[in-house]
């Protein structure tokens, strides 16, 4: 049997490599789906924790997590799109009109 | 009543008249004014604010109320967060139903996404649940998105929409590993519980890394440095109401979150976070100031300004909890007064357009507009902290609370940094009353009659700023009123994760 610790391990070096896509990466779409995976890292921790608990609880708590999850994709989505027809870019570096 | 369907009237409420509202909104002719859907969503607003009442009536009779499972709990401090979230959308409403000058058909949106998001941001104050917390923060927060972009078709609202999207949810994904953390380091997500967790779990570590986890991401939400990189830009690009809006009302609710959370449910922590909440208080106060010292834009520069003002309430988390409670909840009624106010009379002098941006462009209006920039010269005095309006006092007791916690440092960092924020609020002011630098200023049509409706809201916030200033001492004794209530009653309830325990 696979050790809680490892899942763990694994939800924290996922939600690093979001965080760490999140800064590096220029286009939209990509950013945001780093913060998908940030997501779902959470979602595996919150399995880890409920199977180490013992606890049903935490497999509950991913329900809810997917379905804000989509809610906000759905928006999100829009936005980028709202954007799009304006700008004619996803790269963030030329999303810069907004300065003093 | 069921007490759990008691315990939702007012978000209950709120959610119904936007569905309404939205329902009701393809019934209109394509090109007919929308304010019909305006007046309704303020009833919509009234009416919660009467529920809220009414709940407080029942709590001052037989206590806290708790339902759902003990997922939501009604007391003293949720129902003053509810009151004061509700007033801001009921001004915001006002002065919006005028906002919309060419009737543009999606305005009737608008007033639903307030409701929904109002309806959110109450949630969260009342939930003593973390995964609760977390879907009325989502609740809150999505509808929020989306109404930075609402000049649909403009480039910087697109932008400020995308902005705000994507750091809210990068903010968002941190608050919700916090979650699970804590739900790793006790086996539970209610606020009670996790107290009583934390003190007997065997991996201390998580408990802090969560801890540090939660205050990132809420600390995104209040826009405290150094997690503020969106404010300006955010404000910038969104519609003037919305941004005296979302720089309140959010605002108060995550600082309420934040008061559970930190002194409800992690007091073992103390220690450790106060060293984390002092160094958030620091730079947000140091950045926000200095910041918008540099600022042309107006909205930019009253955007640093919120950062600086979240640093100064961050200073009160220093005290006991009794005192930090009063002293947030009448710093947070004192700036969601103040705050709403000045963008209200923004929105009013630029109007939808946003012709008028940078400092030059306000130079001289006093001679177009005298009424409108006394009151935004008034608002201006209030965010410096001057005697007599309600900062002066949010600023006194804060750092009167630093001091008796022996944060005294704290607050001559917090006093000092009040001094410099005169520059630029002043600076501000003394354009206003100069003379005008180009002829721009007798272009700009002086038409912009204030209707009622917008009247009473710039009324009521001005009252609002002036009372808190000449009567704290009433308003203060109802916030001190407010904590002991939600301490007692959720240290006594006890901790219930019955839900999905077996």
């Amino acid at each position: 049997m696979v050790p809680i610790a490892y899942y763990l391990i694994l939800a924290a070096i996922l939600f690093s490599i979001g965080i760490a896509a999140f800064l590096i990466k220029r286009n939209v779409i990509t950013i945001f789906m780093s913060i998908e995976l940030m997501l779902n890292a959470v979602n595996l921790t919150f399995v880890a924790f409920s199977h180490m608990w013992h606890q049903v609880s935490g497999q509950i708590f991913v329900f809810f997590v997917m379905v804000v999850a989509a809610a906000e994709a759905s928006v999100g989505l829009a936005i980028i799109i709202a954007l799009f027809r304006v700008r004619q870019t996803l790269d963030v570096d030329q999303i810069n009109l907004l300065k003093h | 009543m069921s007490p759990n369907l008691l315990a939702l009237l007012p978000e209950l409420l709120l959610a119904l008249t936007g569905v309404l509202i939205m329902l009701a909104e393809p019934l209109i002719a394509p090109g007919r004014t929308r304010k019909p859907l305006g007046w309704l969503a303020i009833l919509g607003t009234l009416a919660s604010g009467i529920a809220v009442l009414y709940q407080l009536h029942l709590v001052n009779a037989s206590g806290p109320i708790t339902a759902f499972y003990s997922t939501i709990q009604i007391d003293a401090f949720s129902i003053f967060f509810h009151l004061l979230i509700a007033s801001i959308v009921l001004v915001t409403l006002l002065a919006s139903l005028d906002y919309f000058q060419n009737p543009i058909t999606h305005a009737g949106e608008y007033f639903a996404l307030v409701l929904f998001g109002a309806t959110g941001m109450m949630f969260m104050t009342s939930s003593v649940e973390l995964l609760m917390v977390f879907i009325g923060l989502e609740i809150s927060s999505i509808s929020t998105y989306i109404l930075a972009g609402f000049r649909k078709g403009r480039a910087t609202a697109s932008e400020s929409a995308l902005k705000y999207f994507l750091l809210g949810s990068f903010a968002t994904a941190f608050f919700l590993y916090g979650i699970a953390l804590c739900f790793g380091a006790t086996g539970s997500t209610s606020i009670a519980a996790i107290a009583a967790g934390l003190a007997i779990t065997k991996t201390p570590l998580l408990g802090w890394l969560a801890v540090a986890m939660v205050l990132i991401g809420l600390g995104f939400k209040v826009s405290a440095a150094p997690f503020h990189v969106w404010t300006p830009d955010v404000y910038q690009g969104a519609p003037a109401p919305v941004v005296g809006l979302m720089s309140t009302a959010p605002k108060a609710a995550a600082f309420a979150v934040l008061l559970r959370f930190l002194f409800n449910a992690t007091p073992i922590y103390r220690s450790h976070w106060i060293l984390l909440i002092a160094i958030l208080a620091v730079a947000s106060m140091t950045i926000g100031n200095l910041g918008a010292l540099l600022q042309r834009d107006v909205k930019r520069l009253l955007a640093y300004s919120s950062i600086a003002h979240a640093g100064y309430m961050l200073v009160a988390f220093t005290a006991a909890q009794h005192e930090a409670v009063s002293t947030i909840c009448f710093y947070t009624a004192a700036y969601a007064a103040m705050n709403v106010g000045a963008f209200l009379v923004l929105t009013q002098l630029s109007g939808f357009d946003e012709k008028l941006r940078t400092i030059d462009d306000f130079t001289g209006l006093a001679l177009k507009r005298p009424g409108l920039s006394a009151l935004l010269g008034f608002f201006l005095l209030s965010l410096i902290g001057i005697p007599f309006t309600g900062g002066f006092f949010g600023k006194f007791y804060v750092f009167s609370a630093a001091v008796h916690s022996g944060y005294t440092w704290l607050a001559i960092v917090g006093l000092a940094n009040s001094g410099i924020a005169c520059f630029y609020y002043l600076r501000l002011l003394t354009a206003l009353y100069s003379r005008p630098l180009t002829d721009t200023i007798a272009d700009t049509p002086s038409t912009g009659r204030i209707t009622f409706p917008v009247a009473l809201a710039l009324t009521a916030t001005a009252a609002a700023t002036l009372c808190l200033g000449i009567l704290p001492n009433r308003i203060l004794h109802l916030t001190q009123r407010a904590t002991p209530t939600s301490t007692i009653a959720q240290s006594v309830s006890a901790p219930t994760a019955t839900i999905a325990q077996r």
